[in-house]
Parts: C-alpha cells; structure tokens; sequence
C-alpha cells in the first residue's frame, strides 16, 4: 500500500490575465484562480498508481485560505485527504523558502502516515521555476526525478522506483530507490472530467490546515520574505517591438510586396516547386 | 556569509555525445561580458566521464579556468553524483555567479544546488546584467507566463545562480590562441552511496523536431480554425522548406504537437525569418519568437497584438494569402518572375 503524497498550487490563470495599461501592473483580480495545470496531473498519476498499487493520496499545498478550493479540485481528480499550510509567515517566499515550508509539513504528514513518494508538477504557471520539486527533495534527502514523462513501475516490496525521463532529444530510464520525489510533466497522462461521486465529496470537503505554530522544529528565519534569497527589484512590461510595415492593396499586391521583401533573403529557401 | 570570499564567474558545461552543448557556449559568451565589467576570472566546471578535452574548447570559447571532474561515476547525468560535484567545487573555489543553461539538466541541477548551498536561483533568465561595485548580478526573466519582465536579485547569498534560456545569449567566436588553466578536481563519493541509476538513454533524435535550429518557420494559430486548416501551415512550410511552429492554442485543441510550440511554454526560437499565421500574439507566445530577425505576420483581425510585433503585416485570410504565396514563391525563387525590380 502506498502513501503518494501530491504537492499543489493555486495560481491565477496567466492565461487570461490582464494588464493594467495605465500603471503597466498586473491586474491580478481580472485572473480566476485555478489549480496549477501541471499539479492536476501530477495528482491524476498519485490516483493512477494508487488504483494500481492500492494505498492512498494525499494533496499538500502552501496559501492563503481560499486556497481550499485547489484542494477540493484535487479531491475531485480522486485524492483522499488534503493539508494546507496558512500563515502569514510563510508570504513572500521564493522557492527556496517555500521547499523549506513545504518539507516542515510534509514531515508532519510523514508521522501521521509514511511517506513513499511524492508528486509534483513540472512548475507552477506563475512562477515557472520548477524549483521546489527538486528542493524539497533536496531537503529530505531523497533523489528528486525531474522531468518525468511515464511511470513504468514503483515496487514498494523492493524499494525501488522506475521511470522514464524526458530530454531534449528523448528520454532516459531512470532507476531510483524509494522514497523519492518525481515532478511529472504534462505529457504523463490525461486528466479526465471527475466523476460524480468525486465532486459530490469535493464540494463538502474541510482540508486539514496547519499555521506556522502547528508545524514541529520550524526555523522562523528561513521562513517566507525572510527565508527568501531572492527578491524581485523591479518589474516591468516586456518591450513592445514598434509595429511594422502594413502591406496595402489587394491580396495580389500584398503577395508582390512581401514577396520582394522575402527574395532578399533568397538562400534562405529551399524551394519546391508546387505541383 | 562574507561575500568578499567570493570571486568569479561560472558557467556549468553541459556536454552531450563528446561536445559542448550550444547553451553552455552561449553562457561562456554572456559570462565573459560579466567576469571583465568585474574585472574577475571566468571559469567552467565541466563534469562527466572522459570529457578533458571539452575543457580546452571551453577556453577557446572564453573560460580563463576549467575545473574537470573526469570519473567513471559521471558517465551520466544524475543530480545526486553532479550535485555532490558541484557542491564541492562552490565551496572550495567559491564563485560570486553561476551560470546554468536552462536545459533539463541545467534546471534539474541547479535547483538541487541552490537548496543546498542556501542561495539564490533565478529561473530561464532572458538578460543578465552586473553591478560593477557590488557584484551584484541583475538576473532578468519573463515572469507570470510572460505577462511581466522582472529582475531579481540575490543580495545576501553567494553564489548568484540563474538557468539561462538557450538562444538568447552569444557565444564568441572561438579563438585557438587563448590559453587557460585547466583544474583537476576529483570526485569523493561511491557508487554504492548513489540511489539512482541511468538504465538506458533513448535518442529520439530523428522524431524529434528542432525548431531552435531552424532558419526558417511558418508557425499556425487558432486563425487556422480547424486541424484540417492547420494543414495549409505544413504545405506551406514544405513548400519553402521551413520547420513548422505553432501557438499554444493549437497545440492545445490537438492539431499539432507540443514540440513545435513557441513560447513561454514551448520552445525559444531565433529564426532569421517566422511567418504568424493566424496567431493573435499573446504574449507568451510573442516571448519564444520576438527574437527572430524578420517576423511576417498574417491575419485576419487588424487589432490583433502580433501586428505590434511584425516586421510586415498583412491584414487578410491565411487561407487566400497563403496559396498565393504558395505559387509564388517556386516562380520568384527559381528565378522564372522578378518582384519590383530589386531582386
């Protein structure tokens, strides 16, 4: 039986974010929440290897109070218990403050139940670092697998994970004792609309949530803003390139022009003749 | 920490099938510019199994020291051997910057390295700047996908580490006559002390499409409005012999495959000419491709933000501009029309 513990994120959808033209700020309000899309399949594989392993799946994740609904998210893809870490101290952590915060609670999760592997995604869509995987990892001791695209097998018997790892031109088989950590990427699986029994127990489920007083041998100092190496000094719009020449004319005439513009750069093709 | 220990700038050297990787030059390039504004040494740490004489190329390329750990136990990657490696060489040697490309290794390592050696580390830096007096690396990204630049700092820990996206940075010319130092370093752990083990590497070199090496690349958006209208993007693109790109809605409604995203979530590209066709310019996708030398866009809607962004525009349908380009294009090319004159 195998306790998969998942670790996920809340984050706005930078998708439909908008800027604010008039202060170039991030008008944070105009995105809705949603759970990071590269944890919901790093949640639907801890459900994958619970049907065929059997055991359990815990969701873990760090934020503020609404944050909650990630976790019923989670608990509609099909995990069984969910912790959230919430306090005012862990704000403005970069990821190596957040890896620490993180591996603070899932230590606390390990005594209520052994830990066998953990999952994350691949990275968050607003921070896109990929950091905290591989430092939590890191912090437990355990060999982190990034960049996992298929899990072959885990043999809880013989302590041993196998796994398939994704490269620039392919991939590798990686072989790893157990526990350890994976951050899967999103090719790994599909995640299926929930069914009804799942977002039936969803909708009324109370996560368990941890502050900072909750969590065991916790160094305040490498805790959010103060634990943060990182600070971000300055933001700014990307640069808009000046917009270009507009072609005018019919389509013909837009075509001929392009095309004088195209045959300066002639060696650059390698023309096939049509038909 | 006393930060005046610290001096130096290092890129890690990321090698495959006995060469350096494109990245890994980029950053000795892009390094070299930090370590002389700092009036420091720029050095490489290159890692792996009967790799000395990568290190010499690296000097070639800019690096006034290689640090080599040439061992068996490094023959592949895994981040507990290199992580050890590196670990050992930051304290002994302690760098003030350290460069990673921003590969599945180059992340996969220095995340590992950063939460060990408690510093700082910026993800897929796009632009890298140095304060003179203080040291203090300015590490530019893309952030909240693309919806912001910001640049962070790291004031109080050392090393200063950034993964650096590949295709943003130049490497220099290769010179034969620089000469360097070369450090042998050597490895301490066991075999059996490692947890993980590589079973097998599978190239996929031939499926694999490379649309970062690509000169030319005809790219397709929602505006195609159908997998079958997609198509017009590779007939076009075989015509010219161009690599095809995609947005990422494409990708995402499944009408053509991952590796051939551009931007934020795909890949960086930097060709000398990218054709948007029917791609709206989000700006994670204007993030992989505002590189490129010469950016032709085609669509339907004046407004569309890609427009900002294009060298030349062309407000029409994809499905009438493209076929005329079609025709054209083997015509003018093989020489049988002359456009205005110029050519």
């Amino acid at each position: 039986m195998l306790h998969i513990v998942a670790c996920i994120k809340q984050v706005p959808d930078t998708k439909v974010i908008k800027m604010n033209p008039k202060t170039n700020t991030m008008d944070r309000s105009s995105a809705p929440a949603i759970l990071n899309p590269y944890d919901a399949h790093a949640v639907e594989e801890a459900v994958r290897l619970k049907q065929r392993y059997g055991g359990s799946v815990s969701v873990l994740t760090m934020g503020p109070p609404p944050a909650v609904k990630a976790i019923r998210k989670c608990v509609e893809i099909g995990a069984d218990e969910g912790y959230m870490i919430s306090d005012r101290a862990f704000a403005g952590a970069d990821t190596l403050a957040t890896s620490y915060a993180l591996t603070k609670a899932l230590q606390k999760i390990e005594k209520i139940q052994p830990i066998d592997l953990i999952i994350c995604g691949k990275m968050t869509i607003d921070g896109d670092t990929g950091q905290v995987g591989p430092g939590i990892a890191r912090r437990l001791d355990i060999p982190p697998l990034t960049n996992v695209k298929k899990v072959v097998e885990v043999n809880k018997e013989k302590g041993y994970a196998l796994i398939h790892r994704k490269l620039e031109d392919g991939y590798e088989v990686v072989q790893s004792s157990l526990p350890c950590l994976f951050s899967v990427e999103k090719e790994i699986n599909e995640v299926p609309y929930a069914p009804l029994p799942n977002m039936l127990k969803a909708a009324r489920y109370q996560p368990i949530i941890w502050s900072v007083d909750d969590l065991d041998d916790v160094d305040r100092t490498q805790l959010g803003l103060k634990g943060s190496p990182t600070i971000v000094a300055k933001v700014w719009p990307p640069e808009k390139p000046k917009g270009g020449e507009m072609l005018e004319g019919s389509p013909a005439e837009q075509v001929d022009r392009l095309m004088e513009v195209l045959l300066a750069k002639k060696e650059l093709f390698r023309v096939k003749e049509v038909r | 920490m006393n930060l005046e220990e610290y001096r130096g700038v290092w890129v890690f050297l990321e090698h495959k099938e006995g060469s350096i990787v494109p990245v890994s030059l980029e950053l000795l390039g892009a390094g070299r510019a930090l370590a002389d504004k700092r009036g420091v040494p720029l050095a490489g740490l290159l890692i792996g199994d009967q790799v000395r004489p990568l290190a010499q190329t690296a000097i070639q390329y800019g690096a006034d020291i290689v640090y080599v750990y040439d061992d068996p136990i490094f023959h592949d990657y895994r981040t507990e051997s290199y992580m050890k490696a590196v670990i050992a060489c930051c304290e002994k040697h302690k760098p003030e910057i350290f460069l990673y490309g921003a590969t599945s290794t180059g992340k996969d390592l220095a995340s590992a390295v950063a939460t060990d050696l408690a510093t700082g580390l910026t993800a897929d830096t796009t632009m890298l700047d140095v304060d003179v007096d203080t040291g203090l690396l300015q590490a530019s990204r893309p952030a909240f996908g693309g919806n912001i630049m910001a640049t962070i700092l790291c004031k109080k820990h050392r090393p200063q580490m950034a993964t650096v996206r590949p295709k943003v940075m130049k490497a220099l010319d290769p010179d034969q006559s620089r000469s360097g130092e070369i450090v042998e370093e050597h490895a301490t752990m066991r075999e059996e002390d490692l947890r993980t083990k590589v079973l097998k590497i599978v190239r996929e070199a031939k499926n694999t499409i490379r649309i970062d090496e690509a000169d030319v690349i005809v790219a397709g958006g929602k505006g195609l409005g159908s997998k079958e209208g997609f198509q017009l993007i590779h007939r076009f693109a075989e015509t010219i012999g161009a690599s095809v790109g995609a947005s990422r809605d494409a990708v995402e409604a499944g009408w053509i495959d991952h590796p051939h995203q551009v931007g934020q979530t795909g890949v960086t590209v930097t060709p000398k000419i990218y054709f948007a066709i029917g791609i709206s310019g989000a700006i994670q996708h204007l993030v992989g491709m505002q590189n490129a030398g010469l950016i032709i866009a085609i669509n339907k809607d004046p407004h569309a933000a890609i427009f900002q962004h294009c060298h030349y525009g062309i407000v029409g349908d994809a499905f009438e501009i493209v076929p005329m380009l079609m025709e054209a294009f083997p015509k003018a090319v093989l020489g049988e029309v002359q456009y205005g004159g110029k050519v």
